[in-house]
């Protein structure tokens, strides 16, 4: 059974986004252990990018913060292992193909098998580019993750009967940010994924408020959230670690509500 | 090769979010292409609106002065607009108003592509908005304000480098956010499959043209073309044409900025490596965790990280060759051929006038080589003047 698995066994997930590296590695290992420790459930670790064009500006600052601080992929792998010390909790990497590819597909996933990662999302890998990472994946175990958006309509058959993992549905188009309203017809999208994949589904993108979480988890099996822990790291920087514990206390409660 | 690759390169690497925009261009763009009656309109904005066919002009000046081949100039900077973008604009503005789509939103980099973008919009009706770095809105001022005369929005983006790059990632994450009624008219041959095919075929009209008019002009084949690259679009269109002409030399000129030992450079077939970004797997300026490198050249319109995945292939296969040109190559260039010729020619193109100022005296008079004029260089006044230590205000 893959890992990612547990994150939602009989129960519905919150699932925190943190950038690796901002505003440095110390806090970042703080503030995953905090994260842990509040009940999440699943933790999708960004490796910084120059030029991530799926995000929105809270994001995309946190990206060019970690990499002006020198952020390598090395580093992010050294993370891991001294995360993996004492967080158990079922953990994915996010970022984008040219991470991915430039180190060398096998060379990265080994090392993210080797390392206790249990799987990749790449925003800017479609489901017909996915063969570029995914027989490397297959051997090493560690789940490629397919994302499904508003707009994927006919393509949902396709992308859900290949799943693995989890689904990252995406709440609305557009980048990642918070928004005020998520105005997809997500139960509708669950139920067509629902027809051709038992892998869960988590929702994310735009999703800040327990609220929002609470209603999102309802729908699916599970919420993520990205930029509102970022936008705690920029305004508290070091001593972000606390608030973020509390933040993803008070959504992993919300979402258990659901 | 599989759908949309160039050999490795190409291929469409973007969110699903855009996946079934791009599908749906690619339907129409198949269902057009042959359509007699979208070809007989294209023909007429080509011929009636943007002046074409572009001359083929003999520099006879020029090629008495280098003392080698004959020299020939591919004049797109006499399209409307003045600048070969236009081509690719009018081909992509129709094919989106086929598809329904009210919105058109491009990114720019010396402007020349936004302009063209605003042009065919207002001709056509339909409602723009265009990304530009910041720091080429500063550098492009005029440019900024005839694409605001236009009707269309400009869009200065400050993230990251405010260049180029950072105009695309823009424009891409604004058609993620609104992708019904806008169309993404992509100024060069790059991005995501179908991106490079569709602004390819479009320009190709360029060595359609210099093959019809050098036959006419020689009775024979040109024995080497020239273009500058950037992203590659008036390369690819003065290429295309030749590609199967395997003695017809291609030489592409990449923008070397303070030359490519240096960091501030943007030639990328010099200096890159294969990667995947903004939609193509190509070559990319980038550093070994592939964190694409900010790039540097004097042009607006040639500083970019990446290059066409078509070029790339053509590299690959040697059946083209990429030479790096300097800011101060390049700018030479631009003065001598407004002193030679009495043109003045884009900073993106006085890159190709260089290397042909350099390759010309080493071929023999009896050859003849074809350098296009991408566009024309009054919006570079400013800047070159500024190069040369003169302030001057437009």
């Amino acid at each position: 059974m893959s890992n990612i698995l547990k994150a939602f066994e009989n129960k519905k997930a919150f699932i925190p986004f943190i950038t690796c590296g901002d505003p440095d590695m110390e806090t970042t290992l703080k503030v995953v252990r905090e994260a842990a420790a509040n009940g999440a459930d699943l933790i999708e670790l960004g490796i910084p990018f120059s030029d991530p064009t799926a995000e929105g500006p809270t994001i995309q600052e946190a990206n060019l913060r970690a990499l002006k601080n020198g952020i390598k992929t090395d580093d992010v792998f050294e993370l891991v292992k001294e995360i993996r010390k004492d967080v158990t909790v079922p953990m994915v990497f996010m970022t984008y193909a040219n991470v991915v590819f430039s180190y060398g597909a096998e060379r990265f996933i080994s090392k993210c098998a080797e390392v206790g990662i249990d799987g990749i999302i790449l925003p800017d890998l479609p489901f017909e580019e996915k063969d570029e990472f995914l027989p490397v994946c297959r051997k090493y175990k560690v789940d490629l993750i397919s994302l499904i958006a508003p707009t994927s309509k006919d393509r949902i058959k396709m992308i859900a009967s290949e799943a693995e993992g989890f689904i990252y549905l995406v709440s609305s188009l557009g980048v990642t940010g918070t928004r005020s309203e998520i105005t997809t017809d997500l139960g509708s999208i669950v139920s067509e994924i629902r027809k051709y994949s038992k892998v869960p589904c988590a929702i994310g993108f735009g999703i800040s408020t327990p609220e929002q979480a609470k209603k999102m988890a309802a729908l699916s099996d599970g919420a993520i959230v990205g930029s509102a822990i970022i936008k705690l790291l920029a305004k508290y920087g070091s001593d972000a670690p606390s608030y973020v514990g509390e933040y993803v206390k008070s959504m992993k409660e919300a979402v258990s509500e659901a | 090769m599989k759908k949309g690759r160039f050999g490795i390169h190409g291929g469409q690497y973007i969110p699903e979010t855009l996946m079934n925009a791009v599908l749906e261009l690619e339907e129409a763009y198949n269902k057009y292409k042959e359509d007699p009656e979208f070809n007989r309109e294209l023909a007429t904005l080509f011929n009636e609106y943007a002046g074409r066919p572009s001359r083929l002009y003999y520099a006879e000046k020029m090629t008495k002065d280098l003392g080698g081949a004959k020299i020939y100039l591919k004049r797109e900077d006499l399209n409307h607009t003045g600048a070969h973008k236009i081509n690719n604009v009018l081909g992509q503005a129709l094919l989106a108003k086929k598809m329904g789509k009210t919105r058109l939103i491009a990114e720019t980099g010396a402007g020349q592509h936004g302009v063209a973008t605003a042009t065919a919009a207002a001709l056509m009706n339909m409602e723009c908005v265009v990304f530009m770095g910041e720091e080429d809105t500063k550098r492009q001022a005029l440019n900024v304000y005839r694409m605001r005369l236009l009707g269309a929005e400009v869009i200065p983006v400050k993230t990251g480098t405010a260049t180029l790059k950072d105009a695309v990632s823009e424009a891409m994450r604004e058609w993620t956010s609104r992708i019904s009624d806008t169309h993404y008219c992509l100024g060069s041959v790059m991005g995501p499959h179908p991106f490079p095919t569709i602004v390819r075929d479009f320009q190709s009209v360029i060595s359609k043209e210099i093959k019809e008019q050098m036959l006419e002009k020689e009775g024979r084949l040109p024995d080497a073309v020239l273009a500058c690259v950037g992203g590659g679009s008036n390369a690819i269109g003065s290429f295309y044409n030749f590609i199967n002409d395997k003695d017809v030399r291609l030489i592409g000129c990449e923008a070397a900025g303070r030359g490519i030992d240096t960091f501030e450079t943007a030639a990328t077939i010099s200096t890159g490596s294969v990667g995947i970004f903004h939609g193509m797997k190509s070559y990319f300026c980038q550093d070994k965790d592939g964190q694409i490198a900010p790039v540097y050249s004097i042009s607006a319109g040639l500083d970019y990280p990446g290059v066409g995945p078509e070029h790339a292939y053509l590299h690959d296969i040697k059946r083209a060759q990429y030479v790096a040109v300097t800011d101060d190559e390049a700018v030479n260039a631009f003065e001598y051929l407004a002193k030679t010729e009495g043109i003045i020619p884009a900073i993106e193109s006085a890159h190709a006038v260089a290397y042909a100022m350099k390759l010309a005296p080493q071929m023999d008079k009896d050859k003849i080589m074809v350098i296009t004029l991408s566009g024309r260089g009054d919006k570079d006044c400013a800047a070159i003047a500024r190069y040369r230590g003169e302030d001057i205000h437009e």
